[in-house]
């Protein structure tokens, strides 16, 4: 690579290249592609795959797991990132290194750890069986499973900004006698907002794309615990394209909004 | 604050600051505790007990076996492969988006991070449209191996620019004018200024980026498949909970995870690394791994490695006040 600091015209044109090519065949092309092969016969098809009863069931419990999946993670996210910033603890390195984990792990890895506590000869199953609750191949599996995956982009988008605002206005307002709740909501929340919705919204991609960790707790019934990814891949499989390819485009359209809303965020931030 | 200090030399009133509103700070922690472990902790120890339920002989046998050292050692190259393309690729891209300019570059800026928003199965599918039997280009890879490196370089591709792309746009270009003006050539700056400064950044991506193939399943499983010769780790793991074998499943699954831990791992150290040098190069450097916030998805691990830190006390930029609440 030849980069002087100015860059010859033709050393910028063969990076320009390079990189733009690269972004070419591995993102746009197929992704409008995909676009094209999907309306190639008109609308029609895969809007009547997606609305038909298994296409809508299927975003319908998608949109349900994302209502319960991703507040409880912002909650908790704000929660726990005050905890990490303004209060020093010694086990917080160890709570940090534990938010981090889902990062690391396989989604299908994450699959199969709720898969062996919660299903036969698990160590919840007894108790669950008792109560009469099933979490696997049910709707609370699929939660359970989304909550997992997500559980890390609030705090590691709070963390920082959190660290950045500095606790002067915080004293500033308790000084003048706020209590913690007011401090909280006046202060400390309108600072970091954007911060934390960013990480919202990347918890909802996230929640929204889930697949390897949902496929092994679903059981992917038709009808029943199948989420809109699970939805794709399974029509796919079936050779039914209209709707594999419906229920992608839909998919895509929503990831398309997600990069839309992150854009917007960062704009946000930075002014 | 401080024209009220100036007016009364007492100290403020409350000196101790509850900043976790309503709770005190031990109810909170006691929640997150508690969240954390039915979350995350309580499923991976069911995971550890499955994988040496039948005995340290059994999980052995498991992890020994030819189907689990081929598929584990099949990610482990293409995930290698994956990285030293995405680190080239991804710091020319960041270098477009940092130092050049041209007609719809905010566009590019924004599809960086698709890989992040797009679910993985949709990944696959939109892969094999263009590099699958229908190829328009002619070029079939479905269900080889290197379908397996396409859709890795798909899912990893942000990590790395989005890791190199703050140090570029912090990074001080007298350094590079200087060297210039001395009379070295482009790839001289290149290789003894601008790569050693970027090394941090692009070292923490490629580790995030290496940690993420390992463990990828759904954007491999219809593009690459679960032949033979084209099963990865995390598909041979679906594979054996569909047969049935939990316990081999299990075994695989604490080796793959153990070698995504180690790659966090690496990335902290790499993290307390990237803070010492810029702390020995001065604050004006900029060399260092803190980004910008809400600038890309995930490499803003670097909260972490700062809360690693306790022990080195003046590790923190002075802006960066920390909480006094020693509540213990």
């Amino acid at each position: 690579m030849n980069n002087s600091v100015n860059g010859s015209t033709s050393s910028r044109w063969g990076l320009r290249f390079l990189g733009l090519g690269y972004l070419a065949v591995l993102l746009v092309a197929p992704l409008i592609l995909l676009f094209y092969k999907t309306f190639e016969d008109g609308i029609a098809p895969p809007f009547e795959a997606i609305t038909s009863g298994d296409g809508l069931h299927a975003l319908k419990l998608t949109l349900l797991t994302v209502a319960i999946a991703v507040p409880l993670n912002t909650v908790f996210g704000v929660i726990c990132s005050l905890l990490l910033v303004r209060h020093k603890w010694k086990g917080n390195w160890l709570i940090d290194a534990v938010i981090n984990l889902p990062f690391a792990i396989s989604p299908v890895v994450i699959g199969l750890s709720l898969f062996l506590l919660y299903g036969k000869q698990g160590w919840f199953e007894p108790g669950l069986a008792e109560a009469g609750i099933k979490v696997l191949f049910s709707t609370p599996g699929i939660v359970l499973a989304c909550v997992f995956v997500s559980v890390p982009f609030v705090v590691r988008e709070t963390v920082p900004v959190l660290q950045e605002i500095g606790t002067e206005q915080e004293q500033a307002a308790e000084t003048l006698g706020a209590n913690g709740w007011q401090t909280f909501w006046r202060v400390t929340l309108p600072a970091i907002r954007w911060g934390v919705a960013y990480g919202v919204v990347l918890c909802t991609a996230r929640v929204l794309g889930e697949f390897g960790a949902v496929s092994v707790v679903s059981g992917n019934i038709s009808g029943e615990t199948q989420t809109l990814p699970l939805f794709v891949e399974k029509n796919y499989e079936n050779f039914n394209l209209p709707g594999a390819f419906g229920a992608a485009v839909l998919l895509a359209l929503l990831a398309l909004v997600v990069l839309t809303a992150m854009n917007l965020l960062k704009r946000k931030e930075a002014s | 604050m401080e024209a009220h200090a100036a007016e009364s030399p007492v100290a403020p009133p409350r000196a101790r600051h509850l900043r976790l509103p309503g709770v005190g700070a031990g109810l909170g922690r006691g929640l997150v505790v508690l969240w954390l472990s039915i979350v995350v902790l309580l499923p991976l120890a069911a995971l550890l007990d499955k994988s040496l339920s039948e005995g340290i002989g059994h999980f052995w046998s498991q992890v020994s076996s030819p189907q689990a050292v081929a598929a584990l050692e099949l990610i482990l190259v293409c995930s290698l492969i994956v990285v030293a393309i995405n680190a080239v690729f991804g710091t020319i891209v960041a270098w477009l988006l940092v130092r050049d300019n041209f007609p719809g570059k905010s566009i590019v800026n924004a599809i960086i991070d698709l890989p992040f928003a797009l679910p993985t199965i949709v990944a696959s599918l939109i892969l094999i449209q263009l590099w699958g039997k229908n190829s328009p280009v002619g070029v079939d890879l479905a269900l080889t191996r290197t379908a397996i490196v396409v859709a890795l370089c798909f899912v990893t591709l942000p990590f790395v620019v989005r890791a190199v792309q703050p140090l570029l746009i912090e990074m001080d270009r007298d350094m590079e004018e200087a060297a210039t003006s001395l009379g070295a050539g482009g790839a001289t700056v290149f290789r003894r200024i601008i790569f050693p400064n970027l090394l941090p950044g692009l070292a923490a991506g490629v580790a995030l980026a290496f940690a993420r193939a390992l463990g990828e399943y759904g954007s491999v499983l219809i593009f690459a498949g679960g032949r033979k010769d084209t099963t990865v780790a995390s598909i041979l793991i679906g594979q054996q909970i569909e047969t049935g074998n939990e316990s081999g499943a299990a075994a695989i699954s604490i080796v793959l995870l153990l070698m995504a831990l180690a790659c966090l791992l690496i990335i902290t150290l790499i993290q307390r690394w990237g803070s010492r040098h810029e702390r020995a190069l001065g604050a004006g450097a900029g060399v260092g791994l803190t980004m910008p916030v809400a600038d890309g998805g995930m490499e803003t691990l670097d909260a972490g490695a700062d809360d690693l830190d306790i022990g080195a006390p003046g590790t923190h930029p002075p802006h960066r006040e920390r909480g006094d609440d020693q509540d213990e």
